[in-house]
């Protein structure tokens, strides 16, 4: 067993686990923690396939941006220390074996594909060619889809201050 | 045994059913909104695992990557929003107790 398959397993472990305890926590604000532990595992992960540009955007917007989001929607709208009701049995059992069927199905049905690399050349993944690439309007560039998920991050924005605002003499 | 795809797509689908059985399970929003940010990330790992180990000549399952996260974090930011007006009109966020719109 060599180094890289060590930290997979570790990882692996830290998100799978992280993410069954965030689904299961009783307490909502240990769900988040929770949730927490099994992104910066995926961030982790992100390390392990040398995309490092990915990983410090997981951990920026994901770590530090959603999750503390959620942690503060947390504090504004529940007690932090109560129990959240307890799912309905039948619901939990019915549940359970809905996303066991779904597993097995495509479980079985990757292990049975085989997938065929292209096995070119590798580009390099360093922020340069990241970014030369993104903004490119050419042949495999992105700068169409950035510009238009900046538009769509504005009308988040917007949104969001007329949703969440109070209304004046709304009590 | 050398790690390859396979390795990743089975974490990435042992995540993403885990993030449904929340989602299914859950009756608070804000946890069911964590259920969706799990489903997502294993979108996300899928994605890079696909470009890395089948397609390294092109960056498109990284940019993939990055236009989810930019959409998540606007789909989680309008989503807390709603929570929060909903909590303040209904003084509760649980999906079984909110019902007006229902019927």
């Amino acid at each position: 067993m060599n180094m890289e398959s060590i930290v997979f397993y570790m990882l692996a472990f830290l998100v799978l686990s992280g993410g069954i305890m965030a689904v299961t926590a009783r307490k909502i604000f240990r769900s988040a923690i929770y949730l927490l532990f099994s992104l910066v595992g995926i961030a982790g992960l992100y390390f392990l396939l040398a995309y490092e540009f990915l990983a410090a955007v997981q951990v920026v917007v994901y770590v530090g941006g959603i999750v503390v989001l959620i942690i503060f929607s947390i504090f504004l709208t529940q007690a932090a220390d109560s129990d959240l009701p307890k799912a309905l049995r039948g619901r939990k059992v019915f549940s359970f074996l809905a996303t066991a069927a779904g597993f097995a199905l495509v479980l079985t049905q990757i292990l049975r594909h085989n997938f065929i690399p292209s096995g070119s050349e590798p580009v390099s993944t360093n922020v340069t060619e990241i970014g030369l690439r993104m903004l490119s309007t050419g042949e495999g560039g992105y700068a169409l889809p950035f510009e238009v998920v900046s538009v769509l991050l504005l009308a988040a924005m917007i949104g969001c201050i007329v949703i969440a605002i109070k209304k004046p003499g709304n009590s | 045994m050398e790690i390859g795809l396979n390795h990743f797509l089975v974490l990435s689908t042992a995540l993403f059913f885990i993030g449904v059985y929340g989602f299914l399970t859950r009756r608070n929003l804000i946890t069911l909104l964590m259920s969706v940010e799990l489903i997502l990330n294993s979108v996300n790992i899928n994605f890079v695992a696909f470009n890395k180990y089948l397609y390294p000549e092109n960056l498109d399952g990284l940019f993939f990557s990055v236009f989810i996260i930019a959409i998540a974090a606007a789909e989680a930011a309008v989503a807390i929003a709603i929570i929060i007006n909903l909590y303040r009109n209904f003084n509760t966020i649980d999906v079984e107790e909110t019902d007006t719109m229902k019927y």
